[in-house]
Parts: structure tokens; C-alpha cells; sequence
């Protein structure tokens, strides 16, 4: 494959999507070890070291990449879990691991000195100061920016902070300032940030309503969903709250984030790559947004009209999509 | 209670609403004066926006707190993206005041100086510890999220740290790019007109079944209920924590202080100090879930198993 107009970086939630997501395209998959060390810590998801391997040697085989997220922050005196991860990681030749655990970020960079370090969303760092500061200490090669910025701010931020960026361009809005938010473990006890699962599907429930349905986590009702109205999956920043008296979705909406229309944006921002979410997702689902983000890039590299014909609406979160933070900021 | 542990500092914690500067400094003033805490955090760590409204008094209410004998620390922002949230952050760690961190950012300007390390900085092991002692931690205010689990590692005694944890007042959750109060009155963050200010104890937010459930206050959310650890105290104590943070509400915090105080000295059981304090915060509920490892929004009785 020719350099890509910009770094595709796609999800893998477990081996046989991340032989889709590189058949249909992907420069580079992500992917996590089975067990709380990474931020999709759901059921039946993710990688033994073995499989990892097999993944590594996939992608290489092609030409492509594999990076390990190893982006959950490891418990008091249960450290030894993500010290394996990363030590597996670097057996299974990863091309870099994605973490945001400052000690483990430390003990990364003392034992695997060589092993490519990336910062994690999860990391929350949404300044220069901030990414400094890991890339100092840490010689971290790249940062995963939090979807909260406009595309002047990550403009500003390639600027000046000397390190590659990678931004996410379709999945869901993230409003909060992500590794920091503590909404699901207030409702469900279980810590997104800890062991790795936002409003764990053990926790989800519905209720049917004569006219509606109601969307609870934990004990907490989240939404009542009438017939055919749009809904996402019930997290806590996506439900519905009563303030003045009325029922509103107080921090965002059910919409998803898509950012193929601004790709060419992206790239005078100086951007690296492109994250894709979605390792929770079907290989339907991964193949489709792929292959539709392939297809885009490669029309840019060619200065070619990228196709309109994607489809990309219809999958996203409530069947609605936005440039979220891009185009306008939060301001 | 046992007296062999060191004595344990009671510390208020930053004032995270939006008060009118009047009051935030009377507030201030009367803590000085009456109230028995040893250290006082000062600073906006919520919005930037609110800032210019209090630093004309930032200096005098140093003064009559240090005056009182009581530690001043300067508390910074939790979410800095701006030029000028970052300027301010620059300017506070420049100043030579003890300075809590609240963001990365702030820890990679107070390295190598000794800083506190606020609780939105996430320290959940001790392998995070150790390294923030190394770039100058002197003290840790742990997130609210952490369990008796885990403050047990953290509290081990030898890491050179001291270790702060929020006894009392509604917990952080998170913090946003997005203002969730300009959003409720239908105006924007840059357009806000202060309306987080029309909320000294924060908006409450209910479930569509009209369960409270969160406190908006500003780009940050909250727990509905005050977190409450009195009948815990004895046992963070015995696991090393050193200091005890109190976040000011709008209700009588130097009667809350005496209260906890009490506890901390053997003066007053737990039970009665929560009859108390009831009397002091009204029906807003209690919540300690957090801490005993369970949903953060639900209260764990005594009776049942003690702190794993």
C-alpha cells in the first residue's frame, strides 16, 4: 500500500476483526489483552497473548500495523496484571502500546525502552503542558487527542508540542473529559477507568412502557424511548435528566461523530491518524466504516472527489451524525 | 479512639460553586476566624471564567487565613484546553505559593518543587505514587473513586507522601469541555452569563422518574448526596491517611468542621455526629458508596462489613 493520506487506525475487539478491519483497509489496528488492562473489558472481547501474536504477524505480513491498548489504570497492589500486558505486548512485537497510567507509563519506558509508546485518551491530556509532560518523562511518540477539541485547537496543539497526534474521527461524542469520569462507577460500583467497562452490559437493563421504553443502568433510569426515536447505549453522559423542570439530554445527544467530511481539515492540521471506535462493534460494522474511510483516503491521495456513497449515516450511534467538537469547539 | 496515630489535619477543600464575591470572601473570612481547620485550599478549579471575580480578595483572605495560623494552598483548574487557562495555571505555579495540581499540565510546571497533587489527577496505584513523589508530591488528595482497597496501598506508610481524602460535601464525578448549566438555560459556554452562580449548592439534576440522581455546577458534575465519611474515619486513620478534606457547601461549614473534628479527637461517637450534622445539610441525602467499593451514589451502613 502507498503512505496513506492519513493513518487509518481501526478496532479490533477480537482476531477475526482484525483480519477484516486489515483485508478492508486499515493501516494500523488497536487492539486489548482479555481481562481489565484495557478500556473495552466486555465479555467475549479481545486478545490472549497468543492471538496478539498471531495478529502482529497478520498485519506485518501486510504491511501493516498493531498497537496494544493498555489504557486502564491498574489497581493498588494489583499491579501485575499490566505489567504482563505490557511485557506480553512486547513479545508479540506490537508496533506501539497505548497507555495512561503514569506508573506504568514509567515502568513501560524502564523496561521496554524500544517498545513505541502512544498516550491513551484516556490520559486526558488536552493541553501542551500535558503532553509534555509524558513526553519528557515517558518519550512518548504520539497522543491520542480527546474529542472535546475544534480543529484550531488541535492545530495549535500539532504546533507546538512536537509529537505526532491521532484523533478521533468516527464513534461516539464524548462530552467529559475521558479517564476522569466517574459517572458509571457512581451508578454500577464498576470503574470504566479501573477494570476497564463503561455502563457494563450486567448493569444495563430495559424496562417496555405502554408507550415507551425505559433505559436504566444500575437502579438508575436513564432514557424513556419512545417508538422509533433515536437512542444510544444507555452510558450516563448519553441519558436523559430533568433540570428546570425539564427533561433534556443534558450532556449530549444521541448522535455519533463522523469526520469524513473534513478529512482534508484533519490533514492541514497536521494530524497523523485517524482513530476509528468501535471494537465492541460487529466485523459488518468494522468493515463497512473501513472500507468507507479507505476509500475516502485514497480519493484525497489521488486529489480525486472523495465518494459520497458510504452509507456512514446509517450506522451512526442513533442513526444521526456530527463533526461534534471539530468544526466549532464547545465554546 | 486510639492516640497513637499522628494527628490528623482537617483541611477545606476549594470552593467549587459559584458564590458572589461578597459572600465567598465573608465565607473565608468567618473560616479564618472561627473556623478549627489547619489548612485552607484557595482558587477556581471549575471554571476560568469565575476567576476575575474573586482574585481582588485572593490576597486578604491569604493574609487573615495565615494570620489565623491555618497552611493556604492554591488550587488550580481541573480542565485546561485555552491560552488563557493555561496562563493562569503559569501564573499560579510562578507565584511560590504551595500549589495543588488538578491537570497533568500543572504537574509538569510544578516539577521538582514541592506540590500537591489534586484529586482530579488519577493516582490509583502505588507505582503512580511513587512517581509523583518523585517530581515533588507532598501530599496526594486521592479521587473520590478510590476504594478502602486501594487507599490502604496508597497510605502504606514510607512513600514520603501524605494522604488527603474528601470526608465530606458532594463528590466530583466529572469534568466537561461543555457547560451543562448554559446548556439547561439554553445559552453557551462562551454566553453563559453566569447562571451557575444563581446555584450555591449546585442545580440538581432528577431522572426522568423523578429521581436525584446529580448536581450540575457548571462544566462539572457531581454526586447528589453529600459524600459523608464519619463512621470511617477511625479506620483511614488507623490505614495511614493523613488529612481530611472537607468541601464547602452552603450550609454552616464551621459547625461542620467542629463536628468532624470531634470525631477525629474521640470527643463525639460517629452516630451522634451524624445526628448532627444532619441537622446542618437538611434532607440532602449521604452517600459513601465510593469508598466501600460499592456504586458511589449508594450509603453503606456500619453494620455491615467493615472496610475490605
Amino acid at each position: 500500500m502507498s503512505e496513506s493520506y492519513l493513518e487509518l487506525v481501526c478496532p479490533a475487539g477480537n482476531p477475526a476483526a482484525l483480519r477484516v478491519a486489515i483485508d478492508a483497509g486499515a493501516d494500523t489496528v488497536y487492539c486489548g489483552f482479555r481481562d481489565g488492562t484495557n478500556a473495552r473489558n466486555y465479555p467475549g472481547l479481545n486478545f490472549d497473548p497468543d492471538e496478539m501474536a498471531e495478529g502482529v504477524a497478520y498485519a506485518h505480513a501486510r504491511g501493516r500495523k498493531v498497537l496494544a491498548a493498555i489504557n486502564t489504570f491498574p489497581s493498588a497492589g494489583g499491579g501485575e496484571p499490566w505489567r504482563r500486558a505490557v511485557d506480553n505486548a512486547a513479545a508479540a512485537k506490537v508496533d506501539a502500546v497505548i497507555m495512561a497510567d503514569i506508573g506504568l507509563l514509567d515502568y513501560a519506558a524502564e523496561r521496554h525502552p524500544d517498545l513505541r509508546r502512544h498516550l491513551s485518551v484516556q490520559a486526558s491530556a488536552a493541553n501542551a503542558l500535558s503532553i509534555a509532560f509524558y513526553r519528557e518523562r515517558f518519550d512518548v511518540k504520539r497522543v491520542v487527542l480527546p474529542r472535546v477539541l475544534s480543529i484550531a485547537e488541535v492545530k495549535a496543539l500539532v504546533d507546538e508540542i512536537g509529537i505526532e497526534t491521532e484523533v478521533f474521527a468516527f464513534g461516539s461524542v464524548g462530552p467529559m473529559s475521558e479517564g476522569r469520569c466517574f459517572l458509571s462507577s457512581y451508578m454500577t460500583g464498576l470503574s470504566p477507568t479501573s477494570e476497564g467497562a463503561c455502563a457494563p452490559a450486567s448493569h444495563v437493563s430495559y424496562r417496555k412502557r405502554d408507550d415507551c421504553v425505559e433505559s436504566c443502568l444500575g437502579g438508575v433510569t436513564l432514557n424513556r424511548i419512545a417508538e422509533g426515536e433515536p437512542a444510544a447505549y444507555p452510558t450516563p453522559c448519553k441519558g436523559r435528566y430533568v433540570t428546570q423542570g425539564q427533561a433534556s439530554y443534558l450532556f449530549e445527544e444521541p448522535i455519533g461523530l463522523n469526520a469524513i467530511d473534513i478529512l482534508p481539515q484533519l490533514k492541514s492540521a497536521g494530524v497523523t491518524a485517524l482513530k476509528i471506535e468501535g471494537r465492541q462493534r460487529s466485523r459488518a460494522y468494522v468493515e463497512q466504516v473501513v472500507t468507507a474511510f479507505r476509500r475516502t483516503l485514497d480519493a484525497l491521495a489521488a486529489g480525486k472527489p472523495p465518494p459520497r456513497d458510504h452509507g456512514l449515516h446509517a450506522i451512526a450511534e442513533g442513526g444521526r451524525q456530527t463533526e461534534g467538537a471539530y468544526k466549532k469547539g464547545w465554546r | 479512639m486510639s492516640t497513637a496515630f499522628p494527628a490528623s489535619q482537617l483541611t477545606l477543600g476549594p470552593l467549587l460553586f459559584h458564590w458572589p464575591k461578597a459572600q465567598r470572601r465573608d465565607f473565608y473570612f468567618r473560616i479564618a476566624d472561627e473556623a478549627d481547620v489547619d489548612c485552607v485550599y484557595l482558587g477556581e478549579v471549575v471554571c476560568h471564567k469565575r476567576e476575575p471575580f474573586f482574585a481582588p480578595h485572593i490576597e486578604e483572605v491569604t493574609a487573615r487565613l495565615q494570620a489565623a495560623g491555618k497552611q493556604v494552598v492554591v488550587s488550580t483548574l481541573a480542565l485546561v484546553t485555552t491560552d488563557a487557562e493555561r496562563a493562569e495555571i503559569e501564573a499560579v505555579a510562578a507565584s511560590g505559593a504551595l500549589v495543588e495540581a488538578n491537570d497533568v499540565a500543572c504537574l509538569q510546571l510544578l516539577g521538582g518543587r514541592p506540590h500537591v497533587v489534586g484529586p482530579y489527577v488519577n493516582v490509583f496505584n502505588e507505582g503512580t505514587r511513587d512517581y509523583l513523589v518523585r517530581n515533588g508530591a507532598v501530599r496526594i488528595v486521592v479521587p473520590v473513586e478510590a476504594s478502602a482497597r486501594t487507599l490502604r496501598v496508597l497510605a502504606d506508610g514510607g512513600a514520603g507522601v501524605e494522604l488527603e481524602v474528601q470526608v465530606f460535601g458532594k463528590q466530583p464525578l466529572s469534568v466537561a469541555m461543555r457547560c451543562y448549566h448554559a446548556r439547561s438555560h439554553g445559552l453557551t459556554k462562551d454566553g453563559c452569563q453566569f447562571v451557575c452562580g444563581l446555584d450555591p449548592d449546585g442545580m440538581p439534576a432528577e431522572t426522568v422518574d423523578g429521581q436525584p440522581i446529580l448536581t450540575i455546577n457548571g462544566v462539572q458534575t457531581l454526586s447528589v448526596g453529600h459524600g459523608v465519611l464519619l463512621n470511617e474515619l477511625t479506620d483511614l486513620r488507623a490505614m495511614g491517611v493523613g488529612a481530611f478534606r472537607l468541601s464547602p457547601q452552603a450550609i454552616d461549614m464551621v459547625a461542620t468542621a467542629g463536628i468532624y473534628r470531634a470525631v477525629l479527637t474521640g470527643r463525639l461517637a460517629p452516630d451522634e455526629a451524624l445526628a448532627q450534622l444532619r441537622d446542618l445539610t437538611g434532607a440532602t441525602p449521604y452517600v459513601n458508596g465510593f469508598l466501600h467499593g460499592r456504586e458511589g451514589m449508594s450509603w453503606v451502613e456500619p453494620a455491615e462489613p467493615a472496610l475490605a
